[in-house]
């Protein structure tokens, strides 16, 4: 048969590299600086791009979309080609794929610090941005199944599996979780509401997890991990299996991240059934990897990738070891809210994700420069510091969150809580700091590595493109007598699309369905009002801060937290919150019952100066909302797209709209002024004062005995 | 008031858990079939893809 001749590119793979290494380090020092900033409130700077209501999100879309991203694209602009034999479908498509991604980082990390924000965790960029990933994701799919039509090779690896059920899933996420009704230029409403926004924002940030952060590395695992070993992966045939099995079972999981909350039962149970069946896929992937060196571990001693690659899938077992076990209603119940879920998350990310990355990198980069690693000790030092950094960071918080739990849950004799919320945050505080040491010591790690494999490229000669030849492919495949027909599938993309897509979409499908069928069957709760203007601007501040980051707005049917924040959350408290406000960390206390705890003067000032009111508070100042003024022009659309979206204003409101705001902020600014307070009713901190005091309030009256009833659990 | 039940008015509602899994075991018990039918032959082919092109 004839050969033809055809060459692979480097340069986008390269391109991508650099930028992997680049937005890792950005994201990670984002990540210290917000580290840090727990410890030390001072380093908010008192700055409203600064804040870590502001700087958490950056730092997280960071390193999910910038350094895995890029993680993700090197390996599939390397792997696919070469898998294919075929050059990537076209140079053109990868360029805008690679320039558009990296636009989108940048205008993502300035608007996300402007306070742009949808609030919704892992999707929290506003919808320009949405409709430009949309479009960019698009444009890689399309190269990508252009490759894989135009390829020399019948079988599709099963390291390419996973990137079509990566693509296909990730773009059915995206575009469900951002359905959106844009307000202005920058600003949208979550076209969900309360549970069911829940829901579809958790069935997103569990699958982000699943199918950003895993499924696409499994498939960089399945290709550089034989390639680093030079073997086979240890069963083919366990691959397989683990593929289908994982996309299968993690669309589920979604609701294991809404435990005990307002969330119907049955979907509960759900997510906790499918995330324990989980643990066998997972781990048949772990053991696939690690058992792929059996019989080399001598090689492993002396080459940092292969230490690399077997310290992150040991992660990789690991949390999906310890996932599974957080989704028991029992040990969710300690662990969510908590430090647990950060240092699962970074034992993850860290570990999985990071070090497969570095192995990668240190792999790949000799490779394309046509060169031996620049030192192979220093890499080791790398490996050793980033093994540290890990340990460093997670063991602090495992700790921090045990001790939180058992101390917020204290009763004395009397049946009174043993410690104020203060207290615990207080003796957290060391743990903090620890946990910003391990952070940088990882940092570091990288900087150390950026160096090596800038003086490896310094050193070699870089290989723009490698001929290759190999002969086109049959058009008319007869298969052999006797092969199985799942044979067919491993040749037809397109049909591995389809079904990777009908497999995720049933999962999607019967989580969803019945919670949509809430609006027709939840009875109103006649209590429960629409936001007054001012207490939605106000919300919208709120969100602008990033509060969710550190507050939740869903208090637990437990006796320490009714006792505590006062009545359990109901479903039918959230109908009219488009996007819902739960949170899923408590840096700071609840504040689903604030409204009315607390003085209008109190807050005023306690936004000013949080230590003023609570000594030994970590949370920082805001004194721009003390300047700012609440943009007026805004409520009418803000009315009409709450309309829109079902909430029941009347007809016409938004002509009176602003004048309903300014009556109810004068009624708060003479307020303040019994409490010698001399403040503008048109200022930002009036609107937050507004909604801070209008939670939970609904249907508070006639329920302030719920703690004693609860008292003898 | 118990506003957590509502659902419960949805007829049928339990049928969705139930739906799931049996999905889950006739897809799984198709896949692992299908997995061990593959011939030997088949499988060296395919797991030798990435070493090829060294």
């Amino acid at each position: 048969m004839q050969l033809q001749k055809f060459s692979y590119d480097n340069r986008i793979p390269k391109m991508f590299a650099i930028a992997t290494m680049f937005w890792g380090a950005i994201g990670m020092l984002v990540g210290v600086l917000a580290a840090f900033q727990l410890a030390f409130p001072a380093l908010n700077f008192g700055l409203p791009f600064t804040t870590f209501g502001r700087v958490r999100p950056v730092h997280t879309n960071a390193v999910i979309f910038a350094f895995v991203g890029n993680g993700i694209f090197t390996a599939v602009y390397y792997s696919l080609p070469r898998l294919l034999k075929t050059s990537m479908w076209s140079n053109k498509l990868s360029k805008i794929h690679f320039w558009g991604w990296q636009l989108i980082i940048l205008v993502g990390a300035i608007t996300l610090l402007m306070g742009y924000t949808s609030s919704k965790e892992y999707a929290e960029l506003e919808w320009p941005l949405d409709i430009a990933i949309a479009i960019i994701w698009v444009i890689f799919g399309i190269n990508m199944f252009g490759t894989i039509l135009t390829r020399r090779e019948r079988y599709l690896y099963v390291a390419i599996w996973f990137y079509i059920g990566s693509w296909v899933t990730v773009a059915m996420l995206h575009i469900v979780n951002s359905f959106e009704l844009p307000v202005s230029f920058f600003k949208s409403y979550s076209w969900y509401a309360g549970v069911q926004d829940a829901l579809v924002q958790w069935w997103y940030g569990h699958n982000a997890v699943a199918f950003f952060l895993t499924t696409p590395y499994l498939g960089l695992m399945y290709y550089f991990l034989p390639k680093a070993a030079n073997r086979p992966i240890y069963s083919y045939r366990l691959s397989i299996v683990h593929f289908w099995s994982l996309i299968f079972l993690y669309i589920w999981a979604g609701p294991h991240h809404l435990l005990y909350t307002a969330l119907p039962d049955w979907a509960q149970s759900l997510g906790t059934a499918f995330s324990i069946m989980l643990l066998l896929p997972s781990w048949g992937g772990m053991l696939n990897g690690l058992f792929t060196l059996r019989g080399a571990w001598d090689k492993v001693r002396e080459e940092p990738v292969l230490k690399f690659f077997v310290v992150a899938v040991t992660c990789y077992g690991m949390s999906t070891f310890e996932g599974p076990m957080l989704s028991l209603k029992n040990v969710n119940a300690i662990s969510h809210y908590s430090d647990w879920t950060i240092a699962h998350v970074h034992v993850g990310a860290l570990g999985w994700n990071g070090f497969l990355t570095f192995g990668m990198l240190y792999w790949l980069i000799p490779k394309l420069f046509n060169t031996k690693l620049y030192s192979k000790k220093l890499a080791s030092t790398h490996f050793w510091i980033g093994t540290l950094g890990i340990v460093l960071y997670a063991i602090p918080m495992y700790w921090a969150a045990f001790r939180s739990y058992f101390m917020m849950k204290a009763f004395t004799p009397a049946g009174q809580l043993q410690y104020q919320f203060i207290d615990v945050v207080q003796s957290i505080v060391p743990f903090y700091v620890l946990r910003a040491i391990g952070g940088t010591i990882y940092l570091t790690g990288v900087l150390v590595m950026v160096y090596n494999l800038v003086k490896t490229a310094k050193q070699g000669k870089f290989v723009a493109t490698e001929e290759a030849e190999a002969p086109a492919l049959e058009k008319k495949y007869k298969s052999p007598v006797g092969s199985f027909w799942h044979a067919v599938i491993e040749r037809k993309p397109i049909m591995l699309l389809t079904l990777s897509l009908i497999v995720v979409g049933i999962g999607g499908l019967v989580e969803m369905v019945p919670t949509f069928l809430v609006k027709e069957n939840v009875p109103t709760i006649t209590s429960v009002k629409p936001y007054t203007p001012l207490e939605l601007q106000g919300r919208d501040i709120y969100i602008r801060e990033g509060c969710s980051n550190c507050h939740s707005q869903m208090i637990r049917p437990f006796r320490y937290e009714v006792a505590r924040y006062g009545e359990y959350s109901k479903a039918g408290e959230f109908v009219y919150d488009h996007p819902f406000l739960w949170g899923s960390k408590r840096t700071g206390p609840d504040l689903a019952r604030e409204g009315g705890k607390n003085a209008d003067s109190w807050h005023f000032n306690h936004m000013l100066e949080p230590t003023s009111m609570s000594p030994g508070s970590i949370m920082p100042a805001y004194p721009w909302l003390f300047e700012n003024e609440v943009d007026l022009g805004t409520t009418n659309s803000k009315i009409y797209a709450m309309r829109k979206m079902g909430v029941p204003y009347a007809d016409g409101y938004e002509s009176q709209a602003n004048k309903d705001l300014q009556e109810q902020a004068n009624k708060i600014a003479t307020n303040l002024k019994k409490d010698k307070i001399q403040v503008d009713s048109k200022k930002e901190i009036i609107a937050l004062i507004a909604y801070l005091q209008r939670l939970g309030k609904d249907i508070k009256t006639g329920e302030t005995s719920s703690n004693n009833t609860s008292a003898n659990n | 008031m118990k506003f957590s039940h509502y659902l419960e008015k949805i007829t049928g509602v339990g049928i969705y858990p139930m739906i799931s899994l049996l999905l889950f075991v006739a897809f799984f018990t198709a896949v692992t079939i299908i997995v061990f039918k593959t011939s030997k032959e088949t499988i060296s082919e395919m797991e030798s893809l990435p070493l090829d092109n060294n």
